[in-house]
């Protein structure tokens, strides 16, 4: 897919996440919306993944180790084609297949229950694990939040998956730089990100504007390249990206838009679609 | 009378790991730098391939095993009930339980019969960590005829399965050619009209000889091993309870939340019984030699005997 096009899906993908947390009145839209362009690359450009048979034994896998940015996700796999669109509106609702945070039981296209931090990158590992046990070819993803990364679990994957050499899984890192209660350095600060995951035998690249699909390409082609270590993908990017009040603001991590904030988000990113449909 | 022949259950666990190994391709084991005490060595000897050392880093390997098991093939995540059940109690919980994956969990080292090394390993209360999750099986087998059936039955099943093991060797009282194992329903090993002893694990055994030691003072005692512990053979146990009206459970295992607390469950519910739970009672273990542990917190046979004619009388 072209990069225009992976834009305006983008661009769709926010909406759902907006959307679907307005409508739940709870939710996490700054991670998610920071997420929102390598979600779009993953689904629509990087996996093997097919919306009519979610379960197939050769699908890439995806394990959305920072569960709580879950609206990000399920918009994505609705505009991908794995459920309905209208879906959306009825996260976090009682009875919906779309829960607070990914629930493989639930819903099409997870491949793992997740949202309890640091133990997502383990189930992606040991998937991995398991592709290189029996000569698998699928390749294996995880996205983990960069605060998330204080979690002691998270090493102790990392660990086993430089020492295995699994050079099938890529964690990426969404370093928007942002946790609940303020900033990741001043909280507990996880820098330097890159070097602790090159000491743990992670190829460690950083990308400047992880909301560039130039670079996620770039990035996701060298981490294919790469053999005999996994890869990481340290992605710099924009809490909240694409909602301006919500940009780079701690305090829209996990709060839903009222009626008129949602408006507000809704207008910005119709233009900002329309801008792009003139391109 | 001939030597009882003893064994480990842990023992029981590794030998069952490689023999399961050479039927089914897709049986993976995972140990967490405990593969000489766990026993899962055994495995790793015929199927290195096959056997993942995760490091000492109990989390992570839940983790791992919940990932493979999503891909299709039967982790066993081996290491001590402490680690096992204790620290990754969440990881079970969230990365296992919830999305009901496929995962046997192998915890050795269970109550205090660990003895020497103490209260930190000592874990009396994994059965009630285990019970609280949905869906989760748990299965604490009596000895070694049993273990390995329970591991057999734990590979066949889908879901996940918690399998209790201990480190001490253990009479073999299962040796006979009609014995069968099935999850979730108990076996009636000796009748009786006066009391009911409902008994798990290493205190099976105890409670036979308890039982016999009754009979010779004229207390009638009916002995029920519940090797599955969840789904309890709740059937089993209300008829023996409306039949014999007292029902003492016996197991390695704090009374809070484990057999005992089962048992209580199901009866208040279904048939009201006075019930005396033997286990430890709300306090840490100690080092020392398993025997004498056994027999200082009341779980050997005389333990069980005396509690068993005190609630009787």
């Amino acid at each position: 897919m072209e990069n225009l096009e992976l834009q305006k899906t983008a661009n769709e993908v926010r909406k759902g996440i907006v959307t679907a947390v307005h409508a739940a009145k709870a939710g996490h839209p700054g991670g998610s919306l920071s997420a929102a362009d390598v979600f779009t690359y993953l689904y629509f450009e990087e996996m093997n993944i097919d919306p009519k048979d979610p379960k197939k034994a050769d699908r890439d896998r995806f394990v959305l180790s920072k569960g709580h940015t879950a609206p990000g996700l399920y918009s994505t796999l609705a505009n991908r084609g794995f459920f309905p669109v209208e879906d959306l509106k009825t996260l976090r609702h009682i009875g919906s297949h779309l829960q607070g945070h990914p629930c493989l039981q639930h819903t099409p296209g997870i491949d793992m229950s997740s949202g309890s931090l640091g133990q997502g990158i383990s189930a992606a590992v040991g998937m991995a694990m398991s592709a290189k046990l029996s000569n698998d070819s699928y390749r294996v993803y995880t996205l983990l939040g960069d605060g998330e990364i204080q979690e002691g679990q998270v090493w102790e994957a990392a660990m086993f998956a430089g020492h295995r050499k699994l050079d099938n899984l890529v964690v990426i890192v969404d370093n928007n730089g942002l946790q609940i209660d303020g900033k990741i350095d001043d909280v507990c600060s996880p820098y330097p990100i890159d070097e602790k995951l090159k000491a743990f035998n992670f190829h460690v690249i950083n990308v400047e504007n992880g909301n560039d699909f130039d670079a996620l390409r770039a990035a996701f082609q060298e981490a294919r390249e790469t053999k005999g270590m996994p890869t990481a993908l340290v992605l710099k990017t924009v809490k909240g990206k694409g909602v301006s009040y919500m940009e780079n603001q701690a305090g829209w991590h996990g709060k839903a838009p009222n009626d008129e904030e949602y408006a507000i988000a809704m207008e910005e990113l119709e233009k900002a679609g329309e801008a792009l449909c003139q391109k | 009378m001939p030597e009882v022949k003893k064994i480990a259950t842990r023992d029981s666990y590794g030998n069952a790991l490689a023999e399961l190994g050479r039927e089914h391709d897709n049986l993976v084991v995972l140990d967490a730098d405990l593969a000489a005490a766990t026993k899962t060595g055994v495995f790793k000897k015929e199927f290195p391939d096959r056997h993942i050392d995760c490091g000492i880093a109990e989390c992570n390997m839940m983790g791992i095993a919940a990932g493979i098991a999503s891909t299709g093939k039967v982790p066993f995540a081996s290491s001590f009930a402490m680690f096992a059940a204790g620290r990754a109690f969440e990881q079970v919980r969230n990365s296992i339980g919830y999305p009901h994956l496929n995962v046997k969990i192998g915890a050795t080292h269970a109550g205090i019969s660990v003895g020497e090394d103490g209260a930190t390993h000592q874990c009396n209360e994994d059965i009630a960590l285990m019970r609280t999750i949905p869906g989760m099986t748990i299965i604490n087998p009596a000895d070694d005829v049993e273990a390995k059936a329970a591991v057999r039955a734990a590979y066949e099943m889908e879901g996940p399965v918690y399998l209790r093991f201990g480190r001490l060797a253990v009479p073999v009282i299962n040796d006979r050619p009609d014995y069968k194992f099935e999850v979730g329903k108990g076996v009636l090993l000796r009748e009786g009209t006066d009391v009911t002893i409902v008994a798990t694990g290493l205190c099976v055994g105890a409670s036979l000889e308890a039982a016999e030691k009754l009979a010779a003072e004229g207390i009638s005692a009916e002995v029920i091993n519940i090797h599955t512990i969840k789904p309890l053979d709740t059937e089993l146990i209300v008829n023996s309870a409306k039949k014999t009206g007292k029902v003492v459970t016996a197991e390695e295992h704090s009374v809070i939340g484990g057999l005992g607390s089962a048992v209580c469950d199901c009866l208040c519910e279904n048939a009201p019984t006075p019930v005396c739970k033997i286990g430890v009672y709300d306090v840490f273990g100690e080092s020392g030699p398993a025997a004498k542990l056994l027999e200082k917190y009341g779980l050997d046979a005389q333990g069980i005997y005396e509690k068993v004619k005190g609630f009787v009388k």
